[in-house]
């Protein structure tokens, strides 16, 4: 066999090998036996030529396995192979090795894995960290040192190896999530960069991180008892207390838990499904409630994608919706179904609908259900009776509007849904029974027509049931059933022992000789089930000479009161699982599910992520001639870079040990600073720490204040230039493309402290260079400015090439006044003059406080210095999430933690004076709202009640 | 991750298989065979199956199911998210992806999952890179050189998009016209009920680009009207910061053919619906006969031509056949499938497109309670229906002058009428 083939292997031309090895190959794609050319092709596996060489190796690794002597032959060209200078080379060799499933050569493999983990080039780090589940799986002896790898390469700072060997991880060692902890953040930083599959599982080992560190965001309810017994404790300052204090603290969100979320979100916005729902999944599993709804939208786009992404995206959104009912409500119609959808994509897209149902959108749920009744696919319209069966039992309000569309069905031609409103009308019919005799009647006649056991059943049992509502009708189908008995099915066999028995105990009179009959009948019956069951219902009903014992409570046994059933839905608590995960789809644990962690009841240390400055430089130090690699392969390319954040962190880090000049500390802060938290300005530390003791939400201020600052002590960044962040922030421009003669420049209130002054507010601007050459010396000069008013301007920024942008801080103390700063700007040839106005909410800082500190303080600043308005609602700004962001964006103030959920209370202070400024709305029913700005400075007062009325009822 | 891999047409030939573990017996595919005697349609067969020892995780397309055979947990929708690339990898390469073309070229397919999947894990998926390892097969070669083996069909060297941080782009692209097209594409995906009321109208939209401009152009894509865009998902290749911030798309494209973006047009803006439908489908008690008649006319239409306009029918099981006369187009029933096309081309304004007549039912049977759902094709050229405008096109980074062009076309999506 195959003669000609290990001819053309043999002869000397590349030629004739390659059709010879293509036609192999093709042989093993239609799954037929090639083994038997093992040694004819293993020769070939130094061949000069590239594709005969890689189609060799495809049939290596497909064969080796049951080959194991003759492929040892091939293991030496391998081998030189790891030590070819070209890096393609290195890795295809890296990657076949470790592919061929032969045992004898674990050692070599480890060797391989090990060498090309410092590897100087990223992609064959990368072949690395794919080869170490292929020999973990060969032979789990190895775990150990596998485990030190993993170590090693989570280590590594390129993208490109990243999700491989989170991958790794996940295979390997997923309970190691202490190996995690030193690359949280780093991880975190890289995402976005991340190749897409790299992402998905980065993603979700993260969300398992997240569980196994942080606290649970919803878990904090009762902050009002506790601010009254702050004072308590505030008072005394023994060491003793803190444990109590410790366990009542309010919540407040680690940094790197605000950083997963916030590094995550843009995510949404990939065109890969499977990035979307892990973020949906990490944001299900871990954000604030208020937060979650965000994923609602991404979701929703995957409808409309291929129907297998639309099918799995459905059973997540149907467990999601059971938790979070409001997420999905703006998208009702989202989940219409169409008469072209596949049945399995409307059956779910009805449960979706099912769960969405609420008081107010059951009439428009209800309205659609009744098309889909006449859709010509009947295993979707029984569906849609459970559904509506299911929108009855959970809205009471609609119960008897359903029973009554129900009943209307009962006339339908097709008798599949007759059957199922059948089955659905007992369980409704159970909830309240006396009310309904009539249509126990209107059933009771049906079981002439009705040939579907499941219905039958069902009738039966209901008559059985309730036979003291019908006392005219039971006897009478009985008698009717007692004669087809033998020709009935054997669900329907016993519902008629049951209507029997039950007919005997209340109406024996008119029943006594029927039930015997069906009773002898049933005591030959082929199924032992029905024979056992007339047996014992025998013994129980017919009162005898002997024993008899239970006979007396024969009426309880049979007649007891039955709760009614409750109709869940099947997604219900599927959520346990993790979202998106094989394992939640099909509902049952697959081998290899990682449990999803509980909330641990207090936070682990969060310090065990900072990476110190120590452990960093040996890490360089250890890693040196690896990165000369790095540079000339990888990294000095991303000159033509895409601008973002994580991207100059995680330079930043590496560059970080040569330059710690204050300056480029200060400069770094800034930026890791989030934008969206409301968080304390190290004016309101001071502050904070003056009042030590006073409460234990200052404390823990403190403690989160401090690792803050190791967080930033650990990130410095190169001196002038950091990356744009406007993620949520709004720019202004300082001077337009035209006026500047391609020079455009914008700018935004970055609301970080400015670190060399803590009276300024800190300005981002960003130059964007639109002309063919190149800017020189951007500065500042001349100031014109308001008494009082100080400017810190930013470095002279040297150089802007064409077409690039460049963001830099400066500092302006505008004295707590909305007065332009006036100043020019200069370029080596020109001068622009411009201004920056801010907003009255730029010149303040958040301010942590307590709710009843926060009332005591509005109590001294009553009469002139309080202003009231009432205001309605903007039609986007109903949710809790809305009105906080709305303010928050209005006005850079921190909220305060209330107690009642009507109440939102924000805290600052002014830049210049630190004039505190509180600011409360109190929402209302009718969608109205009262605001409240108490603030010693009574301008700032009247022109931030005009902002935030503004932003609110937009 | 992704243990084996078949591919299966729908008439349960298994054509290619290929393993990166150890090999799983192709019998495994029973349990989808046998969920496909269960489903009435092929897409009805559920995306995962579980067995006693592996899962089954399939996407149905083109008439191909592609099985993904799993041992262990995984996100379901990673596997078919890269099921789907796997498909669109071969539509690129050979032009269409059908069961002839994927075993004409059966080498290269091979060559091509050995590089996307290593151990099951994805590791080339971007175009731009699997092209620069493996030549499509149209491409005219070089030629031959048997000594370097310069003949090959295969790569050499590491593609440097791997290493960059652009990965979706190759380097050293060379082109004596740089050109640079966007089609801008929205469909409008409506249910309107009987009487013709709106129940349920979106705009979704896509921009497509062909680009084919040499070295690393940096582009920059404004709109008019960015507040439109409610939902957008990008190209890894876009700038979200810069989304974020100014609402233009900023990216280093790809070279040739991908999509930029997809959008959801805000949802407060009300939908313009081009056409009305009149219709009136019903049957009778006795006789069994039923009668239908239907008329299309131009609504909303912004001044320019409703083009291909196509009105499909799924009629219930007993209508047996139709006896339908119509002043414009051409209208087919096949009583086979029950499904009836009209198929209407250009709709102006002066003459409204009708079409009647009478239905012959199954003699006996009961008069269906179900009503058809009409499904509604259409396009309209040079029209962005949610009024979406690119405002300009910059390009940064080269110096040459780039061929610019934008297209607009709107399309009917699922657009349903119940009657």
């Amino acid at each position: 066999v195959h003669d000609d083939l290990k001819e053309m292997l043999d002869s000397n031309k590349d030629s004739l090998k390659l059709e010879a090895m293509k036609r192999i190959v093709a042989m093993m794609a239609r799954g037929k036996n090639a083994s038997d050319l093992f040694p004819a092709v293993v020769k070939n596996v130094a061949c000069k030529n590239i594709e005969v060489k890689k189609l060799v190796y495809v049939y290596l690794v497909r064969y080796a396995e049951e080959q194991q002597d003759l492929a040892l032959l091939s293991i030496s060209t391998f081998q030189r192979g790891l030590k070819d200078p070209n890096q393609l080379i290195r890795a295809s060799a890296l990657r076949v090795l470790s592919s061929i499933r032969v045992t004898i050569i674990i050692p070599i493999m480890m060797l391989a894995i090990k060498d090309a983990a410092s590897d100087m080039s990223p992609y064959v780090r990368k072949t690395a960290a794919h080869a170490i589940p292929k020999l973990y799986s060969l032979d789990p002896e190895q775990k150990e040192p596998l485990i030190e790898v993993i170590e090693k390469l989570l280590a590594d700072k390129t993208t490109l190896v990243a999700g491989s060997v989170v991958m790794a991880f996940e295979g390997v060692c997923p309970e190691r999530i202490d190996l995690i902890h030193k690359n949280y953040r780093k991880l975190c930083n890289l995402l976005i960069d991340v190749e897409e599959w790299g992402q998905v599982v980065i993603i979700n080992m993260l969300t398992r991180y997240a569980r196994t560190q942080f606290l649970n965001p919803n878990a904090n309810e009762v902050l009002l008892e506790e601010g009254e017994e702050k004072e308590f404790y505030g008072s005394d300052e023994e060491e003793g207390k803190e444990e109590k204090v410790e366990k009542k603290k309010p919540y407040v969100m680690d940094p790197d838990h605000r950083l997963l979320l916030r590094n995550t979100k843009p995510l949404l916005q990939s065109r890969n499904a499977a990035v979307v729902m892990a973020v949906a999944q990490l944001y299900f599993h871990l954000a604030p409630k208020a937060e979650v709804g965000v994923t609602a939208k991404a979701l929703v786009r995957l409808l409309r994608s291929h129907s297998e992404v639309q099918f799995v995206v459905l059973q997540n959104v149907a467990t999601m919706s059971i938790k979070r009912k409001g997420m999905f409500e703006t998208y009702l119609k989202s989940f219409y179904i169409r008469s072209t959808d596949p049945t399995q994509i409307k059956v779910l897209k009805l449960e979706v609908l099912t769960n969405l149902a609420t008081e107010t959108s059951i009439s428009i749920i209800l309205r659609e259900f009744q098309t889909y009744i006449k859709s010509m696919d009947k295993d979707f319209v029984a569906a849609t009776i459970q559904a509506i069966g299911r929108c009855a039992t959970n809205i009471g309000e609609v119960r008897d509007t359903c029973l009554n569309g129900l009943v209307q069905l009962l006339s339908n031609r097709d008798e599949l849904v007759v059957a199922e409103s059948v089955v659905v009308i007992k369980k409704l019919l159970q909830m309240q029974p006396e009310q309904h005799s009539d249509i126990i009647k209107h059933m009771a006649k049906l079981i002439e027509n009705i040939q579907v056991p499941m219905a039958r059943a069902s009738i039966l049992w209901l008559i059985g049931e309730y036979c003291e509502h019908v006392p005219k009708i039971a006897p009478d189908v009985l008698r009717k059933m007692a004669k087809s008995f033998t020709s009935e099915e054997d669900i329907v066999k016993l519902q008629i022992l049951n209507l029997a028995a039950k007919l005997y105990l209340t109406n024996s009179k008119q029943t006594k000789l029927l039930t015997q009959y069906v009773l002898n009948l049933a005591k030959y019956d082929q199924n032992y089930d029905i024979r056992d069951r007339a047996r014992f219902i025998r013994q129980l009903i017919v009162p005898t000479d002997k024993g008899g014992a239970l006979s007396k409570y024969a009426k309880k046994l049979f007649l007891a009161l039955k709760p009614a059933p409750i109709l869940e839905s099947p997604f219900k608590d599927r959520d346990h699982f993790q979202l998106g995960s094989l394992s939640h789809l099909l509902n049952v644990k697959a081998g290899g599910y990682q449990e999803l962690p509980d909330w641990p009841e207090t936070a682990p240390d969060p310090s065990v992520r900072n990476v110190e400055v120590m452990d960093a430089v040996c890490c360089h130090g250890n890693c040196n001639s690896k990165r000369v690699g790095e540079r000339s392969s990888g990294e000095e390319r991303r000159t033509a870079k895409k601008t973002t954040e994580p991207r100059s962190e995680s330079e930043s880090e590496e560059e970080g040990k040569e330059s710690s000049s204050e300056s480029s500390e200060s400069e770094s802060e800034s930026e890791t600073e989030s934008k969206e938290e409301s968080e304390p300005d190290t004016e309101a530390k001071r502050n904070a720490k003056k009042k030590v003791g006073v409460s234990n939400g200052l404390e823990l201020l403190k403690l989160f204040w401090h690792s803050r600052v190791l967080f930033v002590c650990i990130l410095p960044c190169s001196a002038q230039t950091i990356s744009p962040t406007f993620s949520s922030l709004k720019t202004y421009e300082l001077l337009h493309r035209l006026t500047g003669e391609g020079l455009a420049v914008g700018y935004c209130f970055g609301r970080q402290p400015f670190v060399r002054d803590p009276h300024m507010v800190t300005v981002q601007i960003q130059f964007t260079n639109h002309m063919d050459t190149e800017a020189r010396n951007l500065r500042v000069r001349e100031p014109r400015l308001q008494s009082g008013m100080r400017i810190k301007e930013f470095p002279e920024i040297e150089v802007l090439p064409p077409g690039e942008t460049v963001t830099t801080v400066m500092g302006i103390d505008f004295c707590d006044s909305t007065q332009a700063a006036n100043f020019q700007l200069c370029t080596h040839t020109r001068k622009f003059c411009v201004s920056i106005q801010p907003p009255v909410g730029e010149l303040m800082a958040p301010v942590f406080m307590l709710e009843n500190e926060f009332k005591k303080e509005q109590g001294q600043l009553m009469g002139m210095n309080e202003i009231k308005e009432t205001l309605v609602l903007g039609e986007a700004c109903q949710s809790d999430y809305a009105i906080v962001q709305r303010v928050t964006a209005a006005a850079n103030v921190g909220q305060v933690p209330c107690g009642s959920d009507q109440e939102y209370r924000f805290a600052g202070k002014t830049m210049t004076s630190n004039s505190l400024v509180l600011v409360t709305v109190i929402t209302k029913r009718d969608r109205t709202a009262q605001l409240t700005v108490n603030c010693e400075k009574m301008v700032i007062g009247t022109m931030l009640v005009k902002d935030i009325l503004h932003a609110l009822s937009q | 991750m992704i243990h084996s891999l078949f591919l299966v047409s729908t008439a349960g030939h298994i054509f290619l298989e290929k393993h990166w573990k150890s090999v799983i017996s192709r019998s495994v595919c029973d349990y989808l065979f046998e969920a496909q005697g269960k489903a009435s349609a092929p897409e009805n067969v559920p995306p995962v199956i579980a067995t006693p020892h592996h899962y089954l995780i399939s996407v149905y397309r083109d008439r191909i199911f592609f099985v993904a055979v799993i041992q262990t947990e995984v996100p379901p929708l990673f596997v078919i998210e890269f099921l789907h690339r796997v498909a669109e990898t071969f539509q690129d390469y050979f032009g269409e992806c059908s069961e002839a073309s994927i075993k004409d070229n059966v080498v290269i397919v091979y060559e091509l999952l050995e590089e996307m999947l290593d151990n099951g894990f994805p590791l080339a998926t971007e175009a731009n890179i699997l092209k620069e390892m493996i030549k499509p097969p149209t491409i005219l070669r070089s030629v031959v050189n048997t000594i370097t083996g310069g003949s090959s069909n295969v790569g050499g060297t590491l593609p440097t998009g791997q290493l960059s941080n652009i990965p979706w782009r190759r380097t050293g692209v060379k082109y004596t016209n740089n050109e640079a097209y966007f089609d801008v594409v929205e469909e409008i995906d409506a249910i309107l009920d009987k009487s013709g009321t709106v129940v349920f109208a979106e705009i979704q939209g896509v921009i497509d680009a062909c680009v084919k401009l040499s070295g690393m152009p940096d582009l920059t894509l404004s709109f008019v009207n960015p507040r439109l865009l409610d939902d957008v998902s990008f190209h890894p290749c876009v700038r979200f910061k810069r989304w974020e911030a100014e609402r233009v798309l900023s990216f280093i494209p790809p070279d040739g053919n991908f999509r930029l973006m997809s959008y959801h047009v805000n949802a407060q803006n009300l939908v313009a619906i081009p056409v009305y439908v009149k219709q009136n489908v019903s049957f009778f008690e006795t006789g069994s006969s039923g009668r239908l008649d239907i008329t299309v006319g131009p609504k909303q239409t912004m001044g320019k031509t409703i083009e291909d306009v196509v009105i499909t029918v799924h009629m219930p099981k007993v209508v047996l056949n139709a006896n339908l006369t119509t002043n414009q187009g051409t209208s087919t029933y096949d009583p086979v499938t029950k499904v009836l096309v009209w198929d209407i081309g250009k709709l102006n304004q002066q003459k409204v497109p009708n079409l009647k007549g009478s239905l012959s039912l199954q003699s006996g049977a009961p008069r269906p309670d179900e009503n058809p759902t009409l499904n509604i094709d259409l396009r309209i050229q040079q029209l962005a229906i949610s009024g979406l405008k690119v405002n300009r096109l910059n390009m940064f980074g080269e110096k040459y002058k780039p061929f610019k062009g934008v297209k607009y076309v709107t399309k009917a999506g699922k657009f349903q009428v119940r009657t």
